[in-house]
């Protein structure tokens, strides 16, 4: 189903899946799916609620396990052994709708936790690291507030700079602006396009066709566990081959 | 009732504190492994602490200081009273703090998790820094609620004839046949180490909800 035309499938991808398939009981969440993205590419994934656009890049960091197919990601192939997990979650920075920041710990403190934890970085070098990283979102004068003191759009801007702090190849955005007030979203979008602009490689779920058109290189739709599309953004948007494709266009772009 | 009698109760109520003491902290660590087994995901560790809390939770703790007392002994290991008893207060305790933990690990919101995951967080750093920080603030009011239950519950501790403050109460009793004013200081006693308590218990269940939200 996947276009196969432009996966440029090689062994300098970044990430690759290759028949990845996952299942929930009987119900089959993930079909066939085939993708390969560069170093340094932009991927939009979208399709309606249910598709499995979460699901796929759930996969990519084991927040989900997948039963069929490979995954590789920097040339590490995820198994299901904590040994790979762990090494493709040091590589792999993700944003979730919901923030989920650490409510107990600052805002610096978010942000020095993994590093520390996870890379072994030592104190000072992980709030220099941290601080740097906040001043880059904009928002460095909040961190030693409690996230449940700053808005949506500073949490999750703080969430994204907590990502950056493990020095990530990858960012993983899984509708990082669905659960926030419509005056925050432009903030964090101009956080993920400056992102984009300095080459981080980045896969976004998301309903934001403005940032798809902007930033992506590739959107790639998907419906009912499978990809149904997938094209350059003008592309997409202008001549869409399949009418499912069509469709949804159609009603998310109509008001 | 002289000064000697109101010492004797003194060092009942020393009894008390200490027994409660150890039974509280040895019932905290042995609780943590309780509730963090309850929730590991592995299902036949999952299934035995789930019996292990049945058990404590389903009988009275009077028999189950019986048990570790006299119990014990018929299998050959001869504790004494003190020793019995703490080691009954410590399963019973366990038992109980695993269980109110459990239900507090699980009311940490999933998102957390999967965010400490993300970052390549490990068991013990997810447990450690990010889920049981927020599990314990869910839980003080319970975990001291239960502190309570525990200092008033070593009082059956005096049926094995470990005289903590209940037993002297009653000796006290019957030497001087005063009891309405023995047993009302011993219930007075009681009321000054679990009042307080239950005072802050609800003081820091105000202060943590005024700093969640």
């Amino acid at each position: 189903m996947s276009d196969i035309s432009t996966t440029k499938a090689s062994a300098d991808a970044m990430i690759s899946m290759t028949g990845v398939a996952k299942w929930y009981g009987a119900f089959q969440a993930l079909n066939d799916i085939n993708i390969s993205v560069h170093k340094g590419e932009k991927i939009v994934l979208c399709g309606p609620s249910g598709s499995g656009k979460s699901t796929l890049i759930r996969c990519i960091n084991h927040l989900e396990a997948y039963q069929k197919g490979e995954i590789r990601v920097g040339g590490i192939l995820l198994g299901h052994q904590a040994k790979s997990i762990d090494a493709v979650r040091r590589e792999v920075g993700m944003v979730f709708q919901q923030f989920n920041l650490f409510p107990h710990l600052t805002v610096l403190q978010n942000c020095m936790l993994a590093p520390m934890r996870a890379l072994g970085l030592g104190k000072a070098e992980a709030e220099g690291r941290a601080r740097q990283l906040l001043e880059r979102v904009k928002i460095a004068e909040q961190a030693e507030k409690y996230p449940a003191q700053l808005s949506g759009g500073q949490q999750q801007r703080v969430a994204i700079a907590r990502a950056l702090c493990m020095r990530p190849q990858v960012m993983l955005f899984d509708e990082p602006t669905s659960a926030l007030d419509p005056e925050m979203v432009k903030e964090v979008l101009d956080t993920m396009i400056d992102l984009a602009r300095e080459g981080m490689t980045m896969i976004c779920v998301t309903h934001e066709m403005g940032f798809a058109r902007q930033v992506a290189d590739r959107v790639i739709f998907m419906a009912s566990g499978a990809i149904v599309e997938e094209a350059p953004p003008a592309t997409f948007f202008s001549n869409p081959r399949h009418e499912r494709t069509r469709k949804f266009l159609g009603e998310i772009l109509r008001h | 009732m002289g000064s000697e009698e109101f010492i004797f109760l003194l060092i009942g109520l020393k009894w008390t504190v200490l027994l409660s003491a150890v039974g509280f902290v040895c019932g905290c660590l042995a609780g943590l492994a309780v509730a963090l087994a309850r929730t590991s995901g592995m299902p036949w560790l999952e299934r035995l602490t789930s019996a292990y809390i049945a058990v404590f939770q389903g009988t009275p703790l009077l028999m189950q200081l019986f048990v570790t007392y006299y119990g014990l002994a018929l299998i050959g290991f001869k504790l004494d009273a003190w020793e019995a008893v703490a080691i009954g207060l410590t399963l019973h305790a366990s038992a109980y703090l695993g269980e109110i933990w459990r239900g507090a690990i699980e009311a940490v919101p999933r998102g957390q998790t999967e965010a400490s995951k993300a970052l390549a967080l490990g068991y013990v750093s997810r447990m450690k820094d990010v889920v049981l920080p927020q599990a314990l603030r869910i839980s003080l009011p319970a975990t001291i609620g239960f502190l309570v239950q525990l200092i008033k519950g070593t009082s059956l501790a005096s049926i094995v004839g470990f005289t903590e403050l209940t037993r002297a109460g009653n000796i006290i009793s019957n030497q001087i046949f005063q009891p309405l004013t023995v047993f009302g200081i011993v219930g007075i006693l009681y009321f000054v180490m679990c009042c307080p308590l239950t005072i802050y218990g609800a003081h820091l269940e105000r202060k943590f909800a005024a700093s969640v939200r």
